[in-house]
């Protein structure tokens, strides 16, 4: 019973083990529903999951299983951000407490009943607990906005390194900010979710991309999907700043124009469902300029730290020495890298498509867009992932050989995967559909390399912290005391 | 060390150049006798149907026929060689590259955000040049390439599609009438049916992507059409194929290619396809699923069929 007990406390009661089973069940899931699309279903591994599990796969009903699924990985990824910030921002015990107990009985909830309701018949209760997960996460968001509140003078910033207007911490307003914008924005998607099967239709927001007029309900979800994840590319580009501790000057400029990001970013999806529709587009643009401006900021910021701490030893280094310090540690310079390759695979992809889109995109054929149209968000969420991951190796104290196989393990197998989807959203411009096949097939290859090896190496991190929790002083013994600000750069 | 560097980079290289292997697009194909006649046409009657994804019932109030088929090579082939002599169609040029044109009476504009001028005048019907056609043309005369005579005429426009139809006394279908045709009427079992035959999709039930039929090589050309009516049940060498006829009795209804639609809707210049094809996934092959293009576009993987 010990035994038992003991582990419970750290999984559930640890960030460091909190952190592990949200990404232990998003692996899990990744892995089992992975299986249902792409090469395995081509392959036939469909076919056989959904015999030998029992799934009850219902035709009419992909779009909306697809949407269930989406929100409880995105959920889980939600947990692992709160559980990272109420580790390294400073807040009240309670609402930390509070707040932990909710997500993650929310997330586990909308995990585990969310997915029965979809894959497995259509039980009613198990769609009940699924809104009560969700609902208890939301609850979660508040309680995390009011103990984010900036202006309590208890968090007041006192060190000038760091942003803040008479004493008023800018990173905790970025914070809090990000996290209240989110905790609208949800219900924007809760709203139309509400009257889904009561004269709202389940859709996927890229098969109506053309569909000239839309209903605000349907303006409602788009607006949400993008937001949501926007904000979470926000959050987690606040939290890795956090993480390495971003201060000077770059973070006295960074700081403002995160919190300017979010707001106007947030105002302009809001203003989708509303008379502002027509030029919203212009305001999302102009709220996504500051806010990828401060990641640019950070990115300098850390790579010059990096380069500067590598090369303290050497008087005057070369250019090859201070690339050698800026990459010597994949864990701190993967996060930031990450962002920079974000803007080869989405940001410029969408700048491109903007661009070109009546010109090119749209000669194409819908299902042409509807790729570029999934594609960009999924490795944009799937650098979210990566990012996580780098940070977690950092976390549970890889170092050395080990560290840096990890760390470039994650970004080179991921880049792989990401370079390979942006070519195969972008096939039609240099291949012709009759001639494509072999470039697809080449593509396809590694993007299933990259992500499948991907999901090994994270395989082979949670069986060695599965085996470690057996024994008895274990590295999870060390992570039981552990928080990330005792632990920031 | 470095020779193994030298060898891991040569492979890596041999990999990525694979990529860009040229294709033979005129690979052997083999040939098969259907039995379908794609001459037939079958009687949709008046009546009730579940149309899209949520089976809303929606009532067309009068019989029409189908035909059985997508309209094949052969169809026209012999078509435009009559309307090209007849001055019907004449050759002329789209996008700088030698198509057959034809007329078209135009489309209301209504300058919404993204909508594209279709004024009356010369439209594509099909490139001349494209390797991806299947028929042959000599200055007058169109016929089909050996072997693809009952395949899908495809890298036709929807203004070629258009065309044909008009010139058979009949039209595109519209999308509900395509939609019932394939789905069947409102009553009986499996009224709701998301593949023409029923629930349940099979590798065997339809060409679509990496179905595993006899005329895709995934390693190579990738997916071909196959000719229509293929899948009837019958039996072809050690191919045994699911008879994926709609309750009305037509053939491809989901797979093989997409079916160009009629409806031209107010504030967009795109049109519609139903019924996925050789180069989509099995979930486009529902039959509620919509796929658009503009009109002028062609692809191996487009066809149609027409009403009357």
């Amino acid at each position: 019973m010990q035994f038992i007990q003991t582990r419970f406390k750290y999984l559930f009661k640890t960030t460091k083990g909190l952190i592990l089973v949200a990404i232990a069940m998003i692996g899990l899931e990744t892995a089992l529903f992975g299986m249902l699309s792409g090469p395995m279903a081509e392959l036939g591994v469909r076919d056989w999951v959904i015999k030998n599990l029992g799934m009850q796969i219902v035709q009419a009903e992909r779009e909306g299983r697809i949407i269930i699924l989406y929100h409880s990985i995105a959920m889980a990824v939600v947990a692992i951000e709160t559980y990272m910030i109420t580790s390294l921002v400073r807040m009240k015990p309670f609402y930390i407490t509070a707040v932990r107990v909710l997500i993650t009985v929310g997330y586990l909830m909308a995990m585990i009943f969310g997915m029965g309701f979809a894959y497995w018949g259509h039980n009613w209760a198990l769609h009940g607990l699924y809104i009560t997960g969700l609902s208890l996460i939301f609850f979660a968001g508040v309680l995390l906005t009011i103990a984010l509140w900036p202006w309590d003078k208890e968090y007041h910033q006192t060190n000038p390194e760091y942003a803040s207007v008479k004493g008023l911490d800018m990173e905790r307003v970025a914070f809090f900010a990000t996290a209240l914008t989110t905790l609208i924005s949800v219900l924007f998607g809760a709203v139309p979710g509400s009257y889904f099967g009561n004269g709202f239709e389940t859709f996927l927001a890229e098969n109506i991309i053309r569909i000239p007029e839309k209903t605000t309900m349907e303006f409602a979800v788009i607006g949400h999907l993008h937001i949501m994840l926007a904000l979470i590319c926000i959050m987690i580009t606040l939290i890795i700043g956090r993480w390495l501790d971003f201060k000077g000057i770059m973070h006295k400029i960074a700081m403002p124009l995160m919190i300017l990001g979010a707001i106007v970013l947030s105002l302009g999806v809001w203003g989708v469902v509303t008379p502002l529709e027509p030029v919203a587009h212009m305001i999302i643009y102009v709220g996504a300029t500051p806010s990828m401006l401060a990641a640019l900021l950070l990115l300098i910021w850390s790579w010059a730290k990096l380069i500067r701490q590598g090369t303290a030893h050497l008087q005057k280094p070369t250019f090859l020495q201070k690339l050698s310090a800026l990459t010597d540690d994949p864990l701190r310079f993967g996060p930031t890298w990450q962002m920079l390759f974000m803007n080869f695979t989405v940001s410029g992809i969408g700048i491109f498509m903007a661009i070109k889109l009546d010109e090119i995109f749209r000669v194409w054929p819908a299902r042409e867009e509807r790729i570029e149209l999934t594609g960009h968000w999924h490795v944009l969420s799937a650098i979210v992932a990566t990012i996580i991951l780098l940070y977690y190796g950092d976390m549970i104290g890889l170092k050395g050989t080990l560290r840096k196989l990890y760390g470039w393990s994650i970004i080179i197998l991921s880049d792989i995967a990401f370079a390979a989807v942006t070519i195969f959203e972008m096939k039609r411009l240099f291949v012709t559909e009759a001639e494509q096949q072999p470039l697809v097939n080449t593509v396809m290859l590694l993007m299933d390399f990259g992500l499948g090896m991907l999901l090994v190496v994270l395989a082979a991190i949670m069986v060695w912290r599965l085996t470690d929790l057996f024994k008895g002083r274990g590295r999870w013994t060390e992570e039981i005391d552990q928080e990330l600000a005792q632990e920031v750069k | 060390m470095k020779a193994k560097i030298f060898l891991a980079a040569l492979a890596v290289s041999m990999f990525l150049l694979a990529g860009c292997a040229p294709v033979d697009l005129n690979a052997p194909i083999p040939s098969f006798e259907t039995g379908v006649d794609p001459s037939t046409w079958a009687k949709i009657p008046a009546g009730e149907f579940l149309e899209g994804q949520e089976a809303e019932p929606v009532v067309i109030d009068y019989d029409y026929e189908m035909m059985l088929t997508d309209v094949t090579v052969s169809q026209y082939t012999e078509y435009l060689t009559a309307a090209l002599s007849q001055g019907d169609v004449k050759i002329g040029e789209f996008n700088g590259k030698k198509a057959i044109v034809g007329f078209y009476p135009g489309d209301k504009f209504h300058g919404v955000k993204h909508e594209e001028r279709i004024d009356p005048g010369d439209w594509v019907f099909i490139p001349l040049d494209d390797p991806a056609s299947r028929f042959t043309f000599d200055g007058t005369k169109f016929a089909p390439l050996p072997g693809y005579e009952n395949h899908p005429m495809t890298n036709v426009s929807w203004f070629g599609s258009r065309a044909y139809c008009l010139a058979q006394n009949g039209r595109l279908p519209s999308e509900l009438e395509w939609e019932k045709a394939a789905r069947g009427p409102s009553t009986g079992p499996g009224a709701d049916r998301p593949f023409p035959w029923g629930e349940e999709m099979a590798l065997n039930a339809a060409n679509f992507y990496a179905s595993r039929d006899p005329f895709e090589e995934m390693s190579t050309f990738g997916s071909r059409t196959s000719p229509v009516g293929f899948y009837n049940g019958k039996t072809y060498g050690d191919y045994v194929t699911v008879n994926n006829a709609s309750p009305y009795g037509l053939y491809d209804m989901a797979g093989n290619v997409w079916q160009w639609t009629s409806d031209v809707y107010e504030g967009m210049h795109y049109r519609f396809m139903r019924g996925g094809s050789k180069d989509t996934y099995d979930m486009d092959l529902r039959a509620w699923v919509r796929n658009n293009a503009t009109p002028t576009y062609f692809s191996p993987g487009v066809g149609f069929r027409c009403v009357r």
